[in-house]
């Protein structure tokens, strides 16, 4: 029997003013499947997560979760719902020390898996500095509270965007390193990156945007290199 | 020397009141950039449900806070879920404008109902009752009560700040607006409960203000100013700061009113203009992590 299907997204058009940022994008997550996201700049990644996220309004039954459309919730609904976001730039509370950032990720209460001490676990070094201001922390380590924020209110679908941007190689591998330790907890996850290589490497399916629609989709390990830079930069 | 001494002691406590006056400023822009115009009229309008309750009831003005405390948190919420919300934005100028029209119509509503009469709260014996501190000193006993009431007012924020999950709310809300609604807050209904604390504040600081002087509609605008200049001067963002703020305040005030009665509030803004030539910051700005 095929997993359950946890995201379905049908059709979505997104407009920023009189501009239109997506047109038409379907795409599915299975209950427990990493799906990556990947495309230039301006593809359209961001705005597609934001939708889900319910930071942009669309169709009511443009995003189904769980069952349920959600097209039109808005974000902090969504949230209690089981859906969480590690936003683009990290966003960190900046007034707020670690340990807070963390609280106030988990302030709604879902029962789950995941706790202030698991999430010190996972991410040790934030364990020795959660009660600084989240601002003093280098930006892996900020990263890291940035999961942590958005796994402290037990989602069942995380959707990261661009986890990798503005951070050296070594940090972006060793955060990557942890995320099968995240999926065994048995959520889903939505990467957003324009590192193909880490994205590819993670997920088990892809979708390559491009200019707002969806230029190419398939099993992580069935797409050929020419398949994506074509569907990448649309040559 | 002694009766100097006196002066300032008399400024201090009456500085007590005017951090109340501020702290729910403070508090508001704090939270939500937002600068409520409206502020002082509030305070008047605490004084007023004030002095409905008390001679409705035939309770005691103190006594009368466990009734308009609760119901001033009441309108702060209705206020900013039915109105304010709607005019935040990027553009600073919308509140400003439409608190400013609130203060008019407050203003005009009093007028319409309770006249234009100077009216007090009557709170008894305690109202004549002082402490002799031995040497000529002397503190009223209800200024004192009031001193005390604002130390503890501000401790109290203070604390729901720093230590509570509402205080974190508040504090990621102010933040970063967007990033709060991924975590399940609902900015409305944050900062309509920010509101609602402001205007709890704002209550006990009415109902100290009505015991203490005579009152009108009209008074409000000059409370906003005190509450301005206090929150400026402690630095934005800084609750003890603002009690300090508060304090100057009040000394200068007392000060200018001994050397000539009608140098009170020029020897309170000469105080601000100072500080605020020294130190544009404030006393006590908010560290930035």
């Amino acid at each position: 029997m095929a997993p359950r299907e946890l995201l379905k997204v049908s059709n979505l058009d997104a407009h920023y003013g009189d501009f239109q940022a997506l047109f038409g994008v379907s795409l599915s997550v299975a209950a427990g499947q990493v799906v990556a996201v990947i495309g230039a700049n301006g593809a359209g990644k961001s705005t597609l997560l934001r939708s889900i996220a319910g930071l942009m309004p669309a169709r009511p039954d443009a995003i189904v979760f769980d069952g349920a459309p959600i097209g039109d919730t808005p974000a902090y609904r969504v949230v209690a719902r089981g859906v969480a976001v590690v936003p683009e730039g990290r966003r960190l509370f900046p007034s707020l020390s670690v340990e807070e950032n963390l609280l106030v990720g988990g302030q709604l209460g879902r029962p789950g898996p995941w706790t202030l001490q698991r999430v010190y676990d996972l991410f040790p070094v934030l364990a020795e500095r959660r009660n600084q201001p989240a601002p003093s922390l280098s930006g892996g380590q900020q990263q890291m509270v940035a999961i942590g924020r958005a796994l402290m209110s037990n989602p069942k679908l995380l959707l990261c965007d661009e986890i990798s941007l503005g951070l050296a190689p070594i940090v972006v591998r060793d955060i990557y390193a942890r995320l099968p330790a995240i999926v065994a907890e048995g959520l889903s996850l939505v990467i957003v990156e324009q590192d193909i290589v880490q994205a590819l490497h993670a997920a088990s399916h892809v979708y390559c945007l491009q200019e707002g629609r969806v230029a190419l989709s398939g099993a992580a390990g069935s797409l050929t290199r020419q398949a994506i830079s074509a569907a990448y930069f649309g040559m | 020397m002694m009766e100097w001494l006196n002066i300032i002691l008399q400024g201090v406590l009456v500085g007590g009141l005017y951090a109340m006056f501020a702290a729910g400023l403070s508090l508001i822009f704090g939270v939500m950039r937002l600068v409520n115009i409206a502020h002082g009229d509030l305070i008047v309008l605490a004084a007023y449900v004030a002095l409905v309750v008390t001679t409705g009831l035939g309770i005691n003005p103190l006594v009368s806070l466990l009734v308009v405390v609760p119901l001033m948190a009441l309108i702060g919420y209705a206020l900013q879920r039915g109105i304010l919300n709607q005019t935040l934005g990027p553009d600073l100028l919308p509140p400003l404008l439409v608190t400013f029209g609130l203060s008019v119509i407050i203003q005009n509503g009093l007028l319409e109902l309770f006249t234009a009469d100077s009216r007090k709260l009557q709170a008894g014996a305690i109202e004549v009752s002082s402490i002799n501190l031995g040497g000529g000193l002397a503190i009223g006993t209800l200024p004192l009560i009031q001193f005390i009431v604002a130390i503890a007012v501000i401790a109290a924020l203070q604390l729901i700040f720093y230590r509570t999950a509402l205080g974190r709310a508040f504090r990621a809300t102010s933040d970063e607006p967007a990033v709060a609604q991924l975590v399940g807050l609902d900015n409305r209904h944050v900062f309509a409960l920010a509101m609602a604390l402001s205007l709890a504040v704002v209550a006990i600081a009415g109902v100290f203000l009505a015991v203490r002087a005579n009152f009108d509609p009209a008074i409000g605008p000059a409370r906003l100013i005190f509450g301005f200049e206090a929150v400026i001067m402690g630095g934005l963002g800084s609750m003890w700061g603002t009690l300090a703020g508060g304090i100057i305040l009040g000394v200068a005030q007392a000060i200018g009113a001994q050397i000539d009665p009608g140098w009170q509030l020029l020897a309170g803004h000469i105080a601000f203009l100072i500080v605020l030539a020294i130190r544009p910051e404030g006393l006590f700005p908010k560290v930035q992590g």
